[in-house]
């Protein structure tokens, strides 16, 4: 219960500027991550489905990496790597490219399958409407896939801000670096991760409920009910 | 000439026994957090998917903070908090972690099985337990088997979180030589062992996840 005493709290209270200084870097990192997650995602999606065979390998090399290494390698790589070529990038940079590298790939998953799950026919009547394969799948495919991905893609974007953590193993300077440092300096363990864990909750949840009422809301409209 | 040294410094004898112990280590943070989190994560995946309200309330409160919260701060709380030592620690933060997201997949699983399977085990003369242990789990369970693995193979991955507390896990380990053999070739070389240590184990997960479910589809015809 000492761990967890009042004066404690008291000293938290005191330094909450630094926190929410971490808490704006980690939000500005996510933010830029994500959009960088995204854009890879469509890209490496739309590679995946299409129908010329480098293109698909392509796509296979970068998930099938992805996949298969630690976050945390990929990060200490770059942290590291550039170093040997006189590049020293701020922390923050390389959470960006990191985390919009490694999520791009489960979102490029997800938006295959998307692709995937819209009936083929529909690519067959947009081309017999004399659409180019871009044209078809700017204006026919995609649209049609929004719906099945949000979801997932939601999902994906709440493992991307609790992924920003891991920037704290290269003192990124983001939310969890920054109340680590805290704590190790104060000793208030408690309290510094209490409140930091309580913060990516109000990060996280909102997003999450969000996920969870749209594949609801999708999967009613599917006509699946739930036996409950 | 000088590279081809470098590595040779690099891969001795001592350095790959010191990266075979971090390997051990991985393995075993990652097997022990598997096997527990598949326990308990079918556990309370069970209580969320049942009938009686507190189970559900709490696997549900459990499943929703856990889910919404890094793995590196559990990983923090577990060995600065508890003061528990630090594999242990490890362990014990990743399972909790692992468990919580299991238990969701689990949870879809028994959602998906039909409620004439219930019915009909029931009208046999199964109690509510049997019903559950034969006829129910044994299809959920089978129809998760994806992404259950794929969960298997983020825990591989995320073992490397535990070195932030000091377990010289294989990242660990190859940071320890990394101080010592700083190179270019051998940075890269070192990285690249790693990595592709890291791949082959998720990737035999992955086979072995194929596999299973190519001999489940078999025998149930």
């Amino acid at each position: 219960v000492e761990r967890f005493a009042l004066w404690r709290w008291e000293r938290l209270l005191e330094d909450w500027q630094l926190i929410a200084a971490g808490l704006g870097r980690t939000v500005a990192t996510a933010g830029l991550a994500l959009l960088l997650s995204l854009a890879l995602g469509v890209l490496f999606g739309l590679l995946a489905t299409a129908p010329w065979r480098p293109a698909r390998i392509l796509n296979r090399l970068y998930v099938g990496m992805i996949q298969n290494i630690p976050l945390v390698t990929l990060f200490l790589f770059f942290f590291y790597a550039l170093g040997h070529f006189k590049l020293y990038p701020q922390a923050m940079t390389i959470g960006v490219v990191g985390l919009g590298i490694y999520h791009g790939a489960y979102m490029s998953e997800v938006v295959r399958a998307g692709i995937q799950a819209v009936h083929r026919g529909q690519l067959e009547a947009a081309f017999s409407q004399g659409f180019t394969y871009p044209q078809a799948m700017r204006y026919v495919i995609l649209p049609q896939t929004i719906q099945v991905v949000l979801p997932p893609l939601t999902n994906q974007a709440v493992s991307l801000i609790k992924n920003s953590s891991v920037l704290a193993m290269i003192s990124g300077y983001d939310l969890m670096h920054t109340v680590d440092s805290w704590v190790a300096e104060t000793g208030h363990y408690g309290p510094g991760y209490l409140v930091v864990g309580l913060l990516y909750f109000l990060l996280c949840f909102p997003l999450a409920t969000l996920a969870r009422r749209w594949e609801e809301r999708a999967a009613k409209a599917r006509g699946e009910v739930r036996a409950q | 000439v000088k590279v081809l040294l470098e590595l040779q410094q690099l891969f001795q004898y001592e350095n790959l026994r010191f990266l075979g112990k971090g390997l051990l280590v991985t393995l075993q943070v990652a097997g022990i957090t598997i096997a527990l989190s598949f326990f308990f994560g079918t556990l309370v995946g069970i209580a969320r998917w049942s009938g009686h309200w507190l189970l559900r309330r709490l696997a549900g409160a459990y499943v929703e903070a856990i889910r919404n919260s890094p793995l590196i701060l559990l990983i923090l709380f577990a060995k600065f908090v508890t003061a528990l030592p630090a594999m242990t620690a490890g362990i014990v933060a990743m399972t909790v972690f692992t468990t919580a997201i299991l238990a969701e997949v689990v949870r879809a699983g028994l959602n998906s099985i039909d409620r004439g399977q219930w019915e009909a085990a029931r009208s046999q003369g199964f109690t509510f337990g049997q019903t559950l242990r034969y006829v129910i789990l044994p299809q959920a369970i089978r129809k998760v088997i994806p992404p259950i693995f794929s969960q298997f193979t983020t825990v591989v991955k995320d073992t490397s979180f535990v070195w932030v507390i000091g377990v010289e896990d294989l990242t660990g380990k190859g940071f320890v030589i990394l101080g010592r053999y700083a190179s270019t070739a051998q940075f890269f070389a070192l990285f690249g062992a790693i990595g592709l240590t890291y791949f082959v184990l998720c990737w035999l997960l992955g086979r072995l996840a194929t596999w299973i479910e190519r001999r489940q589809s078999w025998l149930s015809y």
